[in-house]
């Protein structure tokens, strides 16, 4: 099936104008010895055979679960009003707003995503966005080498695995160079970043530090002591860059307000589709000092040539098409259309409502908590949280699958998150929002006590709980599955 | 108020009122955050706008309103390929199937989006000539980025570090030179040959033992097929270097040219050009990674496995322990990439060649059109774009190209690339895509020949352009000089700064 218009007669005259008889004439600048006569690919399907197939496929995917995962990624409720406004055809099908004249939908939305991301960070330059925040993290730890002059960056191993694995490739090429700050193995930080190993590795004058970063809550879901962590960076000359999730700084200290001099983030929670990872939305805002250095599309407020206020992007000498091999990234597309989703999801929730959002994914976490510890999984860490934690449980991996066919969701077993990793070897990490139900709450606690009673060798106990909504333990979807 | 009357819109900042956002959503227990150190927790809530949903929807409706679209009308922008986005691909990736699994479901709760992710590599690899791909890059410069990574990767494993240059010609797309910097390397620029091609004596001097590879965009970013294609590979195979290509234009070369098949070692592709996913003002894309079998082992991960029994999984972390790493997180931007599958599915391999025949046929046809009055470098076929030039028009009647781009806007066209490729004076890179009829390409032809007649009888009309727009030219200068990147909300809740001395449009 084509998308094109063209009928037998229009390219008859197209090529009647061109006075050549057939298309391939136009090919022949392609040698004959690598021309191709054409593919070998599935036959075309037609709208309806390419809806059942997606369909089914969809149906292939297991959604129905009771989902505590989170880990990076995080579902939240997204009012209808957001996806009625990026399935506007001026939006989405919209190029980069080069031509500002008539662009200026695109260009004002940006700029308020700017000032909405510059509010939520409590800082001053946001750029339009980058891909992810794996994306954003390796480009706020080059912004501080540029930034600094310094060729070395200290990166919290509470930070997401993914950031950290990508920034080590974005790193790999240049002379750059990147040490870990380990985790406390144990006491009342357990979990967090190990100051005293941030400071050692701080003193090294060989190699001084570019930047430090850490983020908030970190991996495990706990909460960072982010105004020392700063602090330390700051005292050795560095620079600090927070890895933030945008939800939680509805109610969590800002960036701009513990020192940070970067933030970034993943804009996920702000609205968008989990979607198997993407696409995503990558935040990244500095200080206004820094605004030379933040790599990607800005968009400035001016006037036109008859003082109207209009928008337009800015201080392009910073990217690749002008500077070239001197650009402070090669990026070019981002993913703006995300950002968008993101400014109406935030103007739809408003101060008030994104508080809610936060302190309820709070709330329901700490019954998560209570109801986890009592069915025999306890915290793996002392320390406070917001809605993201680890709990202690023995053969976490197979007591994981084992509760999907409670349809059951269990976050991530933490050494599949961390593998290596000793102290997280036994543990589930789990996270609650808004969208958590006591319901699945109650379906959870009462499943994993079954398995852990039953990997202790003890039958399990009584039926479930009443009141708990089991879902399904199967569907037609699976069974159809080949 | 967009139809008639002031089409400019406030700022969300400034139809903002306190209490007009009541909460829809269940409120929070009053102790939720009470186990949370207060040193932790904001003194202060984020200065968001409190708007009611009506006032949401008619604030972004009538910005959508002021933005030029592909499905308002023609965009012929060079390089971007900017053809019609099917409505089937935004109904699937908004199954909820496929829109509520999470990046880290397991394999076994996953295995819908993981067939079509696993095929989509295989129809990429099949497409490209190549022999395997990675899907994970998030834009095309992401996958330049991870292509020279693992020609990287691919040196260094031999034992091979003297390569530190790639060779990039001067017709390039910016991001070749910028990914060759990010990825360590250093730059050497190759001047084009006369005919637009590349000149195969200034990279045979070029290449040597410090030769990596070479980034060549083909078709290029002139809109010709590099016809010596075939002794460029050779040439810098014979050096030992790698050659990657820069899939942006493949929309020209679908069925009719496989670059692996030519010997080119690795490219990516740019699904929001060529497999239409939609641009959304900028991003999202994916730039999908393919390449021959020798570089498979430095791809990025987590690539989709199909084992002996059917099923679907992710690759391990250290499954492939040459790979050059992620290079963002999770899967990749798998609702793009559902879209792209869905294109070539609707398509077939007889549609994708068609496509590009069609977009082939259509540049040339303009192109024809335009020949006599504007300057068309480079006398020969051009694949799916061309660059026309209004450097004659310039010097005969001082009238620009981008005067020429800006009074497009007033006859109802997006202007094309222009001052693109940086090779050609007065550049204008005119893509029209096969999704534009021929009514559209000729009415556009015509707009542009008239403009070159207004250049010459009324030249005021054309360099005061854009008349009808919602904005005239803006004052790019004071914005880069005096940056105001973001609205500041005073603190009482009065009128913001940041507001300048510009007229604000009416609340």
């Amino acid at each position: 099936m084509a998308y094109g218009p063209h009928t037998g007669g229009d390219r008859a005259r197209m090529l009647d104008a061109l006075g050549i008889s057939t298309v391939d004439a136009l090919f022949d600048d392609i040698p004959a010895a690598v021309r191709a006569t054409g593919l070998d690919l599935p036959p075309a399907l037609t709208e309806l055979e390419l809806m059942a197939r997606l369909r089914g496929l969809a149906g292939r995917n297991r959604v129905d679960l009771a989902s505590f995962i989170g880990a990076g990624a995080y579902r939240h409720h997204a009012p209808p009003v957001v996806d009625q406004v990026l399935l506007r055809g001026e939006f989405y099908t919209a190029y980069t707003p080069y031509q500002p004249e008539v662009s200026q939908g695109t260009l004002q939305t940006v700029y308020e995503y700017q000032s909405l991301i510059a509010e939520l960070t409590g800082l001053d330059v946001v750029s339009a966005s980058h891909y992810d925040g794996a994306a954003a993290t390796a480009e706020a730890a080059l912004m501080t080498c540029r930034g600094a002059r310094r060729g070395r960056v200290l990166l919290s191993r509470g930070v997401h695995r993914h950031y950290r694995e990508t920034l080590a490739t974005y790193f790999a090429g240049g002379s750059l160079a990147f040490d870990e700050v380990p985790l406390l193995a144990d006491g009342p930080a357990a979990g967090t970043t190990d100051l005293a190993a941030l400071e050692r590795l701080l003193a090294d004058r060989d190699q001084p530090v570019a930047g430090v970063i850490a983020a908030q809550p970190n991996v495990l879901g706990l909460l960072e002591p982010m105004a020392e962590i700063g602090r330390l960076g700051h005292a050795a000359g560095a620079l600090f860059a927070a890895v933030v999730e945008p939800v939680s700084l509805g109610v969590l200290a800002p960036p701009g307000a513990y020192g940070a001099d970067i933030a970034a983030g993943e804009g996920q929670p702000l609205g968008l589709p989990l979607a198997f990872g993407g696409p995503y939305l990558g935040i990244l805002a500095c200080r206004d000092a820094l605004v030379r250095q933040i790599p990607g599309r800005l968009v400035g407020m001016t006037t036109d040539t008859e003082g109207r206020r209009a928008y337009v992007m800015t201080m392009r000498a910073r990217e690749q098409d002008i500077r070239r091999e001197r650009a402070a990234s090669n990026i070019c597309s981002n993913q703006a259309l995300c950002a968008l989703a993101s400014a109406v999801w935030l103007a739809a929730l408003g101060p008030g409502g994104l508080r809610d959002v936060a302190a309820t994914g709070a709330a329901r976490a700490a019954e998560l908590e209570a109801a986890l510890a009592a069915a025999g999984a306890p915290r793996l860490h002392p320390g406070p949280y917001l809605n993201e934690f680890a709990v202690r449980v023995p053969d976490a991996a197979a007591v994981h699958r084992r509760l999907l066919d409670h349809g059951v969701l269990a976050g991530i077993p933490t050494a599949e998150l961390e593998p290596g990793d000793p102290a997280l070897a036994d543990g589930l990490l789990v996270c609650a929002t808004e969208l958590t139900t006591s319901d699945e709450i109650e379906l959870f606690a009462f499943a994993l006590r079954e398995e852990l009673l039953a990997g202790m060798g003890t039958l399990p106990g009584a039926g479930p709980p009443g009141g708990a909504a089991l879902p399904a333990l199967g569907s037609d979807a699976m069974e159809a599955r080949p | 108020m967009s139809v008639t009357g002031e089409r400019l819109q406030p700022s969300l900042f400034e139809r903002s009122r306190p209490g007009r956002n009541r909460p829809r959503l269940p409120a929070a227990p009053a102790d939720a955050l009470d186990r949370i150190p207060a040193e932790a927790l904001r003194a202060t809530p984020p200065a968001l706008p409190e708007v009611n949903e009506a006032t949401l929807v008619r604030h972004y409706l009538n910005l959508s309103q002021l933005n030029w679209s592909v499905d308002g009308g023609f965009y012929p922008l060079g390089s971007c390929t900017m053809k019609f986005n099917p409505k089937v691909n935004e109904w699937a990736v908004r199954l909820p199937g496929l829109a509520d699994l999470h990046p880290f479901a397991p394999d076994e709760t996953a295995q819908g989006t993981l067939a079509i992710l696993w095929e989509l590599q295989r129809l990429l690899a099949e497409i490209g000539g190549m022999d395997a791909v990675t899907l994970q890059p998030a834009a095309g410069a992401q996958g330049e980025l991870t292509g020279i990574l693992v020609v990287r990767a691919y040196h260094r494993s031999r034992g091979d570090t003297e390569r530190s240059e790639i060779l990039v010609p001067d017709s390039a797309h910016g991001t070749n030179p910028a990914t060759a910097s990010m990825a360590g390397f250093r730059t050497v620029n190759i001047p084009s040959a006369a005919d637009g091609g590349v000149d195969l004596d200034a990279f045979r001097a070029a290449a040597g033992p410090r030769t990596a590879g070479v980034m060549i965009t083909n078709p290029s970013t002139l809109g010709l097929f590099e016809a010596r294609i075939v002794e460029l590979v050779d040439l810098v195979h014979a050096a030992g270097g790698l050659v990657y290509m820069d899939g942006a234009n493949m929309n020209a070369v679908l069925g009719h040219f496989r670059p692996g098949a030519a010997g080119i070692d690795a490219m990516h592709f740019n699904v929001h050009k060529t497999f239409s996913t939609p641009h959304g003002g900028g991003g999202p894309g994916a730039g999908p990674v393919a390449v021959r079998a020798g570089l498979a082992p430095f791809l990025p991960g987590p690539l989709v496995v199909r084992e002996a029994d059917g099923r679907f999984r992710l690759e391990r972390p250290g499954e492939r322990p040459a790979s050059i790493g992620r290079v963002r997180s999770f899967a990749g931007s798998v609702g793009v990439l559902v879209r792209a599958w869905a294109y070539i599915r609707a398509h077939g391999a007889d549609g994708l060649r068609e496509v590009s025949e069609d977009a082939v046929l259509a540049a040339n046809y303009v192109r024809q059109r335009l020949r006599g009055t504007y300057d068309v470098p480079y006398d020969r076929p051009c694949m799916h774009e061309f660059v026309a030039a209004a450097a004659t028009l310039r010097r005969e009647t001082g009238v620009r190209t981008l005067d020429v781009a800006k009074r497009l806007i007033d006859k109802g066209f997006h202007p094309p690339t222009i001052y693109f490729p940086l090779i050609v004076e007065e550049a204008m890179l005119i893509e029209p895509t096969e999704t534009e009829s021929l009514e559209t390409l000729d009415a556009f032809a015509d707009a542009l020949l008239e403009i070159a007649a207004e250049a010459r009888t009324e030249p005021a009309l054309v360099t005061g352009a854009p008349h009808t727009a919602p904005v005239r030219r803006l004052d790019e200068a004071t914005a880069a000089r005096q940056p105001n990147l973001r609205w500041r909300v005073a603190p009482q809740g009065g009128a913001g700064r940041g507001v300048a001395p510009a007229r604000a449009p009416g609340v």
